[in-house]
This record gives structure tokens, sequence and C-alpha cells, in this order.
């Protein structure tokens, strides 16, 4: 199988991890026959939604901190191999190994090896998205090591046999009676007499997970931000599950795509501001831990840190398409969005849903292998309008049509349409032919709406009525009058 | 080519000569502009906001209300980092650690650190590892929290705690109680980490 390149770029690999899906339309289908799934989105999403408009709104200062992160951004991607090589040489320097994945099949490798040097058979998770983008879990699984996710909603999906659906709450699909029905069935040690409530479902996670942060060996995690400056990796989390697996291991191994870099320790300022207010909608999430290396007497002796590409720097060849890597993962842009809020995270068939998820998923892996997605949008803008590091999705999402259309060598019924428009409309005698010719549609036609067009017409009708023509055209009535 | 290097490579080709950048607008807040007594009344609002006990003490009556803290929840034997800045406490039995495993720190009731620095706009303790604060595993694994806060050690807004702050330092920003909104979004208080925090706000 070969993987195609952009710009010379190799993309994610196929066969590993999860950004490819089946066609959003056919997902999006099933998605919206299921009324339990759309009314727990709607619900979620709305509360969300009020969350996080609440406390941007209390921000005198909000649009300059979005273009002071915006402006952070593109400096660091502009200087993105500098500042890796900075930041590799600090965590060096404080006791910390580097190592770097070209794509997914080598940080897996990466990984495997690392937990295999430990002799450990089992390792506590933090929920991280670009290890369930490059599949960590199922390579560990394949060399005979359990990974455990220890966030809720990670535990959640992890025991549901299921696939996360939201950037920030992957269990936003599911229910709490539909969670208590998992935790009953799959959990070994949970109490008979579990009831639905959250916070009954929430003690028994925690009595579950206990004795694993207690005797962890291993702790892998992700990253939110990685200081080039300092060294300095941190995580942003609710539970305390990210503390327990940052502190308790003798061993830490923190997997990082390259784009989650910032230059300076006074960039934090900026970001957890930004980060907090539009993903959960607090002022400040719960916990936050920060990390240089190692710290003698104080957690895990031994820090790993896997700096992966997998489609990064494909991205980053794409001048219109760059500013997509700039994503924070707050999902703010999930919960605006009318496309999301019905279809949910799953129809997007990736790790990254919603609108971020329709632009960087088919950047990561061409546009070919995800060319559903980049349609998968209303172009409404509302993601643009919160994104707090101001991501042009709605312009990056017509780019990427663009750059299908152009990728794509067989002509599609689309191409084939605009060619023929662009004859007929050439001259004013085939405009009139043309429209002659187009009455001929009134035959197909019930109450002025045509329903069905024949082939190659028929897609543009499979979700959408088309207006019958008139019986006389603008340019006869003139003629006639 | 090692993957460093092609990497490296990659991102070279990608981005070419041309690397421009425009400089990083600074219109936001850098300073709150609160008095010392705005900044305290905003930090206990904001933490009582997510579900942390406040109470307030000057300097010389810091026992006492510590001790009605540890009363009213039923605390008697809890563990401190070496450098606490507190006297000893009738009827309390305070352990220092000494490099406890995690499962003894497991089953103490609770334990007592100083902090940092607190940020009153978003409600915030944070914790740097140094004397009277100790290593992260010690505000972490007892399920019950008491962090005395000095009013000195009190900032408005995010870029001021950042700036006060030591990067080479393992580094714990506190929030409130652990939570979670992973079911249904309903807030539940109390996952992993302690599930009760109480500060002490110490100043006038």
């Amino acid at each position: 199988m070969s993987t195609p390149v952009y710009l010379g770029m190799p993309v994610a690999p196929r066969g590993v991890g999860h950004l490819r899906g089946e066609p959003f339309p056919a997902a999006a289908r099933r998605a919206l026959a299921d009324s339990q799934l759309r009314r727990n989105l709607g619900r979620a999403t709305a509360t969300i939604r009020a969350k996080r408009a609440a406390v941007v709104g209390e921000l005198p200062d909000w649009e300059e901190l979005r273009l002071a992160g915006e402006a952070i951004k593109t400096g660091t991607m502009a200087h993105l191999d500098r500042y890796l090589e900075q930041l590799e040489s600090q965590v060096t320097a404080r006791g910390g190994v580097v190592h770097w994945a070209r794509d997914a099949v080598e940080a897996n490798r990466i990984v495997v090896d690392l937990v295999r040097a430990t002799g450990a058979s089992e390792a506590v998770k933090v929920k991280s998205i670009v290890t369930d983008e490059i599949g960590l879990n199922e390579a560990l699984a394949a060399a005979g090591i359990r990974a455990r996710e220890t966030d809720l909603a990670e535990l959640i999906v992890q025991l549901g046999h299921d696939r996360p659906s939201h950037i920030l709450v992957p269990a936003i699909h599911r229910n709490r009676a539909e969670i208590r029905d998992i935790f009953l069935r799959e959990m070994g040690d949970a109490p008979p007499g579990l009831t639905d409530s959250p916070a009954a479902l929430t003690e028994a996670a925690r009595l579950h997970l206990r004795r694993a942060f207690l005797s962890a060996r291993v702790g892998i995690s992700g990253a939110n931000f990685a200081i080039a400056e300092t060294g300095t990796l941190c995580v942003v989390e609710s539970e305390g599950n990210g503390r327990m697996c940052l502190t308790l291991p003798e061993v830490l191994i923190t997997v990082m795509g390259i784009e989650k870099i910032l230059p300076t320790w006074a960039d934090l300022g900026v970001f957890l501001q930004l980060l907090p207010r539009s993903s959960t909608g607090e002022r400040m999430n719960p916990y936050t831990s920060m990390w240089t290396g190692v710290t003698p007497g104080d957690g895990p002796q031994q820090f790993h840190l896997v700096l992966l590409d997998n489609g990064r720097t494909a991205a980053l060849a794409d001048p219109a398409g760059r500013s997509a890597l700039h994503c924070i993962r707050c999902s703010a842009c999930l919960n605006v969005c009318p496309v999301y809020e019905r279809t949910g995270g799953h129809a997007y068939g990736s790790v990254y849903p919603g609108p971020i998820g329709a632009v960087l998923s088919p950047m990561l892996t061409g546009v070919g292998d995800n060319a559903t997605l980049p349609y998968a949008s209303s172009l409404c803008g509302a993601c643009y309008e919160v994104c707090p590091v101001k991501i042009d999705i709605p312009s990056i999402l017509v780019h990427l049509r663009a750059r299908h259309v152009e990728e794509t060598h067989r002509p599609t019924p689309e191409a084939v349409t605009m060619a023929a428009a662009s004859w007929v409309l050439a001259t004013p005698g085939r405009l009139r032919a043309g429209q002659r010719a187009g009455r001929l549609g009134r035959l197909l036609s019930r109450d002025g709406r045509i329903r069905r067009l024949p082939p190659p017409l028929a897609g543009w009708t499979a979700a959408r009525d088309a207006p019958a023509p008139p019986a006389q055209t603008f340019r006869d009535w003139w003629r006639s009058r | 080519m090692s993957a460093r290097e092609e990497v490296l490579g990659r991102i070279r080709t990608a981005l070419g000569p041309d690397r421009h950048a425009a400089p990083v607008p600074d219109g936001y807040r850098t300073q709150a502009g609160l008095s010392p007594a705005e900044l305290l009344d905003l930090l206990a609002e904001r933490l009582s906001d997510y579900r942390a006990i406040v109470r307030r003490a000057e300097p010389a009556r810091l026992p006492e209300v510590a001790a009605g803290a540890l009363a009213e929840r039923g605390a008697r034997r809890l563990v401190v980092p070496p450098g606490l800045d507190l006297p000893g406490l009738d009827g309390v039995d305070l352990v220092e650690d000494d490099g406890l495993s995690a499962r003894e720190l497991d089953r103490f009731d609770g334990v007592i650190t100083n902090a940092a620095v607190a940020i009153a706009e978003t409600g915030t303790i944070i914790l740097d590892g140094s004397a009277g604060q100790g290593r992260r595993a010690l505000s972490l694994i007892p399920d019950y929290h008491l962090c005395l806060v000095q009013a000195g050690q009190v900032v408005g807004l995010v870029p001021e705690a950042v700036a006060r702050l030591r990067p080479d330092r393992p580094l714990t920003w506190i929030s409130g109680p652990s939570a979670t909104s992973d079911i249904e979004l309903d807030r539940v208080e109390g996952v992993h980490g302690p599930r009760t925090l109480d500060v002490i706000l110490i100043g006038a």
C-alpha cells in the first residue's frame, strides 16, 4: 500500500491508528437515526456552550488574549525546527530522554520498547488524543502490555469497547443509564447496588482505579503544552488521574505532537487562560501539572518524551491550511457546530471530530483519505468565532475542498456540470436553447418541486428537492412585453 | 537518516526560507490593579465558587483556625511536608514526610501544606515543591488537603503568577477539589485527587 504525499511530505500512514473512517455521509446518516445519541448530544453541547459563554464573558481582554494566542502560534510554526531543538536540549539537560518519531508506527515501537525495558506488564494512562491517534493501546496490547485508561470518560469508552466521540468528553454520547450498565458488566469490581447517579458512578471509578495508581510502575501521557525555552511539559486535567499518572510511577513516557510546543514560559500566561475557559467552561481546570525533566525525590525518576510527526509536517507544508496545527484541543468548535451537534463525533471517523477534525484529519492523512470531511460543514462560521487561537476553519474547509477537486483526476458530476454550464453560458444562443431544454424538467416535477433527478444529477436530490424550472423563462417574458 | 534529522528536514522543506512572523500583540492584562484586600476577597470568592472551603485568619490566630478546620473534618492524623510553617496543634498528630510510600500516604486523614502563589481571578493555588509544600504525591494521595496561603502570595491574574513561578520546579496548580463532568456534563466534586480542599487565607 503506498502512502500519498503532499508537497513531498509523507502523511500519516494507513493501517495504524484512528484518523480514517468510512465516508462522512454514510456514518452521519446512521448517527442521525439514533435518537438517544441526538438527545445526549443536544443536552451536553447546550450545557457546555452556556458555561463557556459565561466565563469568556467575564474577561474584558478575551479578544486581546485570542490575538496573542494566534500570533504566538503563528510565530511558533514559523520557527518550529528551532523550537523543537531548543526543547530537546532543555529536556535532555534536566535528565529527560527525547525520542523522535516519523509516524505512528515508529512512535508505537518506541513506547512499546520503553515499557518492555521496565519489565512492567501494565501502564496507567492519562487521557491523550495523540496516543489514540496512533493506536498506542492496540500496539501495547499486541506486545502483551495492558494500557489502563484512567480518565473517567476514557474508562467508560475503554470498558464499553467503544470509540471516543468528543475531544474533551469522549463519552458524551453515553447517558448515565448506559454508563451504569457498562460498569456493572465490565468493571469486575463495581458495587452490585450501583445506581446511575453521576456521583455513585464516579465513586465506583475511583475505587476501581485506586489500586492501579498506587502500584503503577509506568505512566503514559500526552501533553497540552511544552515550553521550548525551559523544557517544561504541561498537562491540564480535572480528576487527579493525570496527577496520579504523572507523579506516582517510576517511569513516565509522554507522547506529544510536534505542534504542541510554545516558545516561552511567559506564553503559558496566555494559554492557561484561553484553554480552560474555552474547553470546560471553567475559569481554571481543577489541576494543572508542570514538570521539567526529572526532579530527584519527586515523581518519576525516568522521563521519556516522544516527539511525533505523523503527517504534521504535511500540514505544515500547506501554507493555506497550516494554521490547523495551532489547535490546542479545547473542543469549543465542536460544541457550537450545528453538524457536530446532530451527528456526534463518531461520524467523522477520526479521533479529531467536529470542525477542527474536518480540517485536521484530511491534512494529516492527505485529503484523498478523508475526502468527505471538508464537506461536512455548512460553513456557518460559528467555529471560527469561538476558536481561542482564531483558526479560520471555514476558509481552510473551502481550501481543502479545492485541494480535493484538484487532486482528484476522475471528473466528478460537479466538475462535468460546471464545464457544461460554462459552455452553455458562453453565448446567448446556447443559453436560449439550454433553457428551452431545461423546461423538459417540468415533466419530473410535482407541486413545483423535483424530488428525484435522474443520474448523474441524482446526488443533488439525495438530500434536498430541486425547484421545477418555470414554464416561461425571464428572457421569454421580457421579449413578450 | 535518523528520525530526528528527517523530521527536522521535513519542517525546513515545508517552511522554506521565508520565515516571517508578526510580533505578538500584548494588549491583554498583565496586572489586575486590585488592592491586597480586594485580592484576598476575590480569591476567597472564586475558591468557594469551585467548592473549596475558605477560612480567613490573622497570623496570630492561625493555629486556632487550623485546629477548627481539622476538628470539623474529623482529621486527627495528618502528613506534613518538611518545613511547614505551622506550630504544633493540640490533639492532632502531624507526621513529617520522609519518603513515605504511596500506600502509607493513603492511610492518613489528610495533608497540610503551604503554597507558593495563588491567583485571585481564577481561584487557583500553586504548589512548587519547595519547603512547606512537599513532593507532588503528598498533596495528591490523602483525601483531604488543608492549604495555608499567605496574603503576600496572592496575585490577581494568570500572567502575574507565571512571572513569579520557577519553571525548573515541579508545579501543581489546584483550583478546587478534584472534579469531573464526564457523565452528562454534570459536575461531581471528588474523584482521584483530594475530595475536600480547605484553604486558610492568612492576613489581616
